[in-house]
């Protein structure tokens, strides 16, 4: 302890002192997905290890093809998770959009096409609920769309009358995304490939618009961004919107995936997809994340199902196993927080 | 600091005039028929307070909040303001105390944040594409303008910036964007002595170019550094308006207070540079 006035040099000095961990902790906040990328490799190498049946391109392409359904909803999840929003909904929101479609074509006999735009419309319409219930009577998303869950849940078992549509009943269209396509040694359904090309686009929204960089800052400090000029609750009511239309887009995804049209199914998706986007790295705090983080996340819940099946695991332990990768996930992002806050 | 001509009677029009401004939150009377005026080129402080109402009167300026009654005058046109985007697009821009700046943007995405520029041609009209070179190269003439050389790295979040520098990219923004006047909310309530200085500096930098500049401050040895006119609020009204030159810090607060009122042929209620 010295008297001089060292005061001020030796504090930059310090502050300017960065240690490894500062520097791990520096790359990873640029780079959310990082951290998501680093597990999925980790269990991709473990458990190629254990089981030789699982580096296989069947195996794999298995894998991808139970993601579709959960990686496409976690598209939408991680648009409006990055304004600090959250969407329990976004299965009901899917499964309604799908017995509107299923049911228009089969029961009304509407052409495909048709009964398609309308299950869009009543997608994006629900998803416009949610997003006007946030942006206007502003209340908080997680009551909103723990409300409109079951709201949309009851309007769908509702429509449906309890009724599955089966896949001889529905319109060839409807099974497209079902269908086995070869890439490579790879077999992926259309439905992948409708998901992965959601991520594009919704990747290169988010990247290159003005529209992108207002979903991150209106998540990062709604004040903020609302002082600055950015129509806050237009930005709110976009994404809600476009999240519901991704759902909607989903739900023909499902109906392929499933070849039916059932309103039970899809129970799981609402906290899945919540799941996905968290391991995925971005934050449930809004304004950090980016969406093909959410991509690895649905593929790193697929991959460890998958892979701790083949080695022989019971389903229980997956399912803890799930569990212990969000609380990790989670911690990982408050600890870089904590690191630039 | 040396001021050029006292001539009240100069016929200089104001750039803003506020007559009566009225605000009320439910039984608070926040504004109480206030009213501005800030003249071509010049510092204008607007000290008071707390509760004496300035900070909402000039929210009622920057358009954050929409006066019950009153008028507002942008050279002589009359202007409402129903949201911060009017006033914005009206050529007043606003520093406001929490900077109104985002964290995790860099300095160029929050430069332009709420305007950004896109890509000329198919890829900005059709795609939306933002031009985030241009964008780059805008922020970084404009922080090179202000004279604010510590910032190595317009690529940086914001988040990695010390409390000055954020400062510098919030007055940035306003400078760079300001056409009429600024508006500053307590600039320097968060800012060590150095920083401050800065600060104060821009401030007389931005005057210099030209752009009046109304100043919020609860710190009177600033306020008497960088002002051309000191206008004091109490309770919810324009108490007085004076100078740096014809009144003393402990006159300022004594009208702050209360103690004192000065007969309007003492005040400065025109121009004074």
């Amino acid at each position: 302890m010295s008297n001089t006035d060292i005061g001020y040099d030796a504090a930059t000095e310090f502050l300017g002192r960065t240690t490894n961990t500062q520097r791990v902790q520096g790359v990873l906040h640029k780079y959310p997905w990082l951290s998501a990328a680093i597990v999925l490799a980790i269990s991709i190498v473990t458990f190629s290890f254990f089981n030789e049946n699982f580096m296989t391109p069947n195996n794999l392409s298995l894998i991808l093809q139970q993601v579709a359904i959960i990686g496409a909803i976690a598209a939408g999840q991680t648009i409006i998770i990055l304004t600090a929003g959250i969407d329990l909904s976004c299965g009901s929101i899917a499964i309604f959009a799908s017995m509107v479609m299923a049911k228009t074509s089969f029961n009304n006999h509407w052409p495909a096409w048709a009964s398609f735009i309308l299950g869009i419309v009543v997608g994006t319409s629900a998803g416009a609920f949610n997003g006007w219930l946030v942006s206007k009577v502003k209340l908080p998303p997680f009551i909103v769309t723990l409300g409109t869950l079951n709201i949309f849940l009851a309007l769908t078992l509702f429509y449906a009358t309890g009724r599955t549509i089966m896949d001889q009943e529905l319109d060839p269209f409807y099974l497209k995304l079902g269908y086995l396509i070869k890439i490579g040694p790879f077999d992926v359904t259309s439905g992948v490939l409708v998901m992965l090309a959601m991520y594009v686009v919704l990747a290169f929204a988010l990247r290159y618009t003005g529209w992108g960089r207002h979903v991150y800052a209106v998540g990062d400090d709604i004040e903020a961004a609302r002082l600055a000029g950015i129509q806050v609750n237009k930005v709110l009511m976009s994404v809600y919107m476009v999240a519901g239309f991704v759902f909607s887009i989903t739900a023909w995804i499902v109906i392929g995936r499933v070849a039916a049209a059932s309103p039970n199914s899809g129970s799981t998706v609402n906290l899945d997809s919540i799941t996905a986007v968290v391991i995925g790295g971005t934050s449930l705090f809004g304004g950090r994340g980016a969406i093909f983080g959410s991509l690895l996340g649905a593929i790193i819940v697929g991959v460890f199902r998958n892979g701790l099946t083949l080695a022989g695991v019971d389903l229980y332990y997956q399912t803890f196993a799930v569990g212990v990768l969000i609380i990790v996930a989670v911690s990982v992002d408050q600890w870089i927080r904590r690191a630039r806050a | 600091m040396d001021q050029k001509g006292t001539s009240m009677m100069s016929p200089v029009a104001p750039v803003l005039e506020a007559k009566g401004l009225i605000k009320t939150y439910g039984r608070v009377v926040a504004v109480d028929g206030a009213s501005l005026r800030l003249f071509p080129g010049e510092v204008l402080a607007v000290v008071g307070d707390n509760g004496a109402g300035k900070s909402t009167m000039i929210k009622c300026i920057s358009g954050a909040e929409i006066p019950d009654e009153g008028t507002i005058e942008l050279d002589g046109q009359e202007v409402t303001f129903r949201k911060p985007q009017d006033s914005r697009e009206a050529g007043i821009e606003t520093v406001y105390q929490t900077l109104a700046i985002s964290p995790a943007l860099d300095i160029a995405s929050n430069l332009f944040l709420g305007r950004e520029i896109r890509k000329k041609g198919p890829l900005g009209t059709i795609f939306r594409v933002l031009d985030n070179s241009g964008m780059r190269r805008i922020a970084k003439e404009e922080i090179m303008a202000l004279g604010i050389g510590t910032i190595q790295n317009i690529g940086q979040t914001v988040e990695t910036l010390s409390g000055g520098q954020r400062q510098a990219v919030s007055v940035a923004r306003a400078a760079a964007f300001g056409q009429k006047l600024i508006i500053m909310d307590e600039p320097t309530a968060a800012l060590g002595v150095r920083e401050s200085k800065q600060v104060l500096r821009l401030i007389e930098n931005l005057r210099d170019r030209g752009i009046p500049v109304i100043l919020i401050s609860h710190n009177m040895p600033q306020v008497f550094e960088v002002a051309d006119r000191i206008h004091i609020q109490r309770l919810g009204k324009r108490e007085a308006v004076v100078t740096p030159k014809s009144h003393t810090m402990n006159d300022v607060v004594a009208v702050m207070t209360g103690a004192l009122t000065i007969p309007e042929a003492e005040q400065s209620l025109g121009p004074v540079r």
